[in-house]
């Protein structure tokens, strides 16, 4: 696989004019590879629930570039983006999508259950705040054997009506665990707006309210989530504290391929769409000459190579044996 | 309460009196002791001593890095417990009583039984969840319920209910070896019986049924406190020269039924004794495996004698009047044996 498109940056990244190009390279990626799922899901290649990224991808790029290898990530149902971000092979990603057993969970998991051990990645979770207390665990398993690392959790906006979301910010702050809560607020819960799910919209707050070290960003700019991305993952590796990162994004696709999105108007996604933090970038790059039109076409077609590859890893896959149907119920002996 | 029953397996004259309570509080410290990976987790296992006093004086002995307090919050810890067990820990937690389980029934049963299968192989967790369940001690519906047989409908983990002393003792450490998530109830009443165990008691299998009294007329099929209720009532039975075989299932997932179809198989008799709710408890299960599987070996139709279909009251004559009783059980055996004897 393109090892470069990995997540291990070197901390304290630097503008350089490769780093930037890399970054919107991911974004980019993220973005093909959700646009050509909608079509794969159209032709049945792809089936059952299937959450797009597009519009956020900022945020996942953004925090994988404050990450090490040796960290964790606990992610959402939404999070092809943060698999890809982290450096999953696309193929296996794919050929998990279309069901088969060369996929990365041998087409158990599917869209919203992508997991990789290699990666550190525990899901992909479809229960909304359930991903939370595990993150709290994996936090302190690794303080109670005094590792230096830590553990990176998404979650939306949604999960914080939770209770677990409430419970997990307790536990956090009361044990004193290293784990970054990430909220991408892309200001939806499926269809019900923040303002009609949380009596305090601000998010930040309900952090605070634990104790928690906290901080807001604008989750359309890469370079503004990379940033506050570091300085987070730089005080919890200092002080082993949880600490809670707001990024206000917006999906501009529905929330699932079943919704009709009668819940907002087009103009206020047409009008989020100016802020697409891939045309963001592109533009800003493009004023300061650190990229070219031919740099651009380079990447699309770099991409869209790397996309065929991968549907043709997993058209080319093998459905599992329905003998093998209750294996990995229970652990084998072997494992 | 002992009943006589002989659970030693050691015959070294070295045998130590303890009652349930302490063969669980043993089993806790030893594991701990063993394994520097083993901790346990739950409300007010540390200061307090615990709800039911089986972790007193362990904060005090080993320090609050192995026991730890938590905050009221099931689903928050039992899913902390997960994610401790994904980080290379071997959590126990206690959850008070599984009616505050169904708090953390999200994370048991949607994270900790379903992640190995939906990861293809690639996490799986290594915890142990105990938790108090039953009946009988006037504490209303809210403190009152089985559940254990709901658990033991899902895939994905293992239900233990240790009955007798050894099991109390043993299953823990055999729990805690299992690399999937295991389920452990003990039923509340039980943390009172005293009896003898070796000094050298230790892990049990945590895969078999065991007979506990052997017979010829009818299985009686129980577990957990429902077992010294079916062996109360074998010895009135026996008086009247009815010889009861009484069955423990010790493991409610996943099932062992040879142990059961084969003893089935010499009475032609069965008897669910459970303290779950008739419908679609453990006891279903049980009469329709019988059912697919030995009916002809039937002399008479299967019976069940399982709680009342109420919520359990608070009222001590109306809470006995909801769980099973021996007489209950002599009374059942006998019409069946008589009428189809």
């Amino acid at each position: 696989m393109k090892k470069k498109h990995g997540t291990t940056q070197a901390p304290a990244a630097v503008n350089s004019h490769q780093h930037l190009r890399d970054l919107l390279y991911q974004m980019l990626r993220i973005r093909r590879f959700e646009d050509k799922c909608a079509e794969l899901y159209s032709d049945m290649k792809i089936r059952g629930f299937l959450h797009l990224y597009n519009g956020e991808e900022a945020v996942a790029v953004g925090v994988m570039q404050a990450l090490n290898p040796e960290d964790a990530i606990v992610a959402t149902y939404r999070e092809h983006g943060q698999a890809l971000a982290r450096g999953i092979p696309m193929n296996t990603i794919m050929a998990e999508m279309f069901g088969k057993q060369e996929g990365c969970c041998r087409g158990r998991g599917g869209s919203m259950h992508l997991f990789d051990k290699e990666h550190r990645f525990y899901g992909g979770n479809a229960i909304v705040g359930g991903g939370l207390p595990l993150a709290v665990g994996l936090a302190l398993a690794d303080k109670k054997l005094d590792r230096k690392r830590l553990t990176c959790c998404f979650l939306g906006d949604g999960a914080m009506a939770e209770g677990e979301f409430h419970e997990s910010m307790n536990l956090a702050a009361l044990w004193q665990v290293p784990v970054l809560f990430v909220c991408e607020n892309n200001q939806y819960a499926m269809g019900t707006a923040l303002k009609y799910s949380h009596a305090v919209t601000n998010l930040v707050q309900k952090a605070a309210s634990y104790g928690i070290d906290h901080a807001a960003v604008d989750g359309m700019d890469v370079l503004a989530v990379e940033e506050v991305a570091q300085k987070a993952a730089t005080a919890i590796r200092e002080t082993g504290k949880p600490f809670f990162l707001e990024c206000t994004t917006y999906r501009f696709r529905a929330h699932s391929m079943f919704d009709a999105e009668l819940y907002r108007e087009k103009a206020e996604v047409e009008q989020w769409k100016q802020r697409c933090p891939i045309a963001t970038l592109t533009q800003q790059l493009k004023e300061q000459e650190k990229i070219s039109d031919a740099d651009l076409e380079a990447m699309e077609q770099l991409i869209h190579q790397e996309i065929n590859h991968a549907i043709a890893f997993a058209e080319a896959g093998t459905w599992e044996p329905v003998e093998e149907l209750t294996r990995f119920v229970y652990s084998e002996p072997s494992i | 309460m002992n009943y006589g029953i002989d659970t030693s397996t050691d015959n070294s004259p070295l045998m130590i009196r303890t009652t349930y309570r302490e063969a669980v509080r043993d089993a806790i410290r030893e594991s701990i002791l063993k394994d520097d990976r083993v901790f346990l987790m739950g409300e007010d296992v540390g200061r307090y001593g615990g709800a039911f006093g089986v972790t007193k004086g362990l904060l005090q002995e080993l320090g609050p890095d192995k026991i730890m307090d938590t905050p009221l919050c099931e689903s928050g810890f039992t899913g902390a417990g997960i994610g401790a067990a994904l980080g290379g820990m071997r959590p126990i937690v206690e959850v008070m009583t599984v009616n505050f389980s169904l708090l953390a029934a999200d994370q048991i049963l949607n994270t900790a039984a379903t992640y190995l299968h939906m990861s293809g192989g690639l996490f799986n967790i290594p915890l142990v969840i105990r938790m108090g369940t039953g009946g009988g001690k006037q504490l209303a519906a809210q403190h009152s319920h089985s559940l254990e047989g709901w658990y033991a409908h899902i895939p994905g983990i293992k239900v233990l209910t240790p009955a007798v002393l050894e099991d109390a003792r043993g299953m823990l450490w055999s729990a805690l070896e299992d690399p999937d998530p295991v389920l452990i109830f003990e039923n509340t009443l039980l943390y009172n019986m005293e009896g003898e165990l070796p000094a050298t008691a230790g892990a049990v299998d945590i895969d078999r049924a065991c007979i506990r009294r052997v017979g010829r007329d009818v299985t009686l099929i129980s577990y957990s406190a429902s077992l010294f209720k079916a062996l109360e009532a074998t010895e009135t039975l026996a008086q009247e020269g009815i010889e009861a075989e009484v069955i423990d299932l010790r493991v409610l997932r996943p099932l062992d039924e040879t142990t059961f179809l084969n003893s089935v198989a010499k009475t032609h008799r069965a008897v669910i004794i459970d303290e779950g709710w008739r419908s679609g408890s453990i006891s279903a299960e049980i009469s329709a495996r019988i059912m697919e599987k030995a009916f002809y070996d039937l002399d008479a139709p299967v019976e069940r004698i399982c709680a009342a279909e109420v919520p359990i009251p608070y009222a001590n004559h109306l809470e006995q009047a909801a769980l099973p009783q021996p007489t209950t059980i002599v009374n059942t055996v006998r019409r069946m044996v008589t009428r189809h004897g």
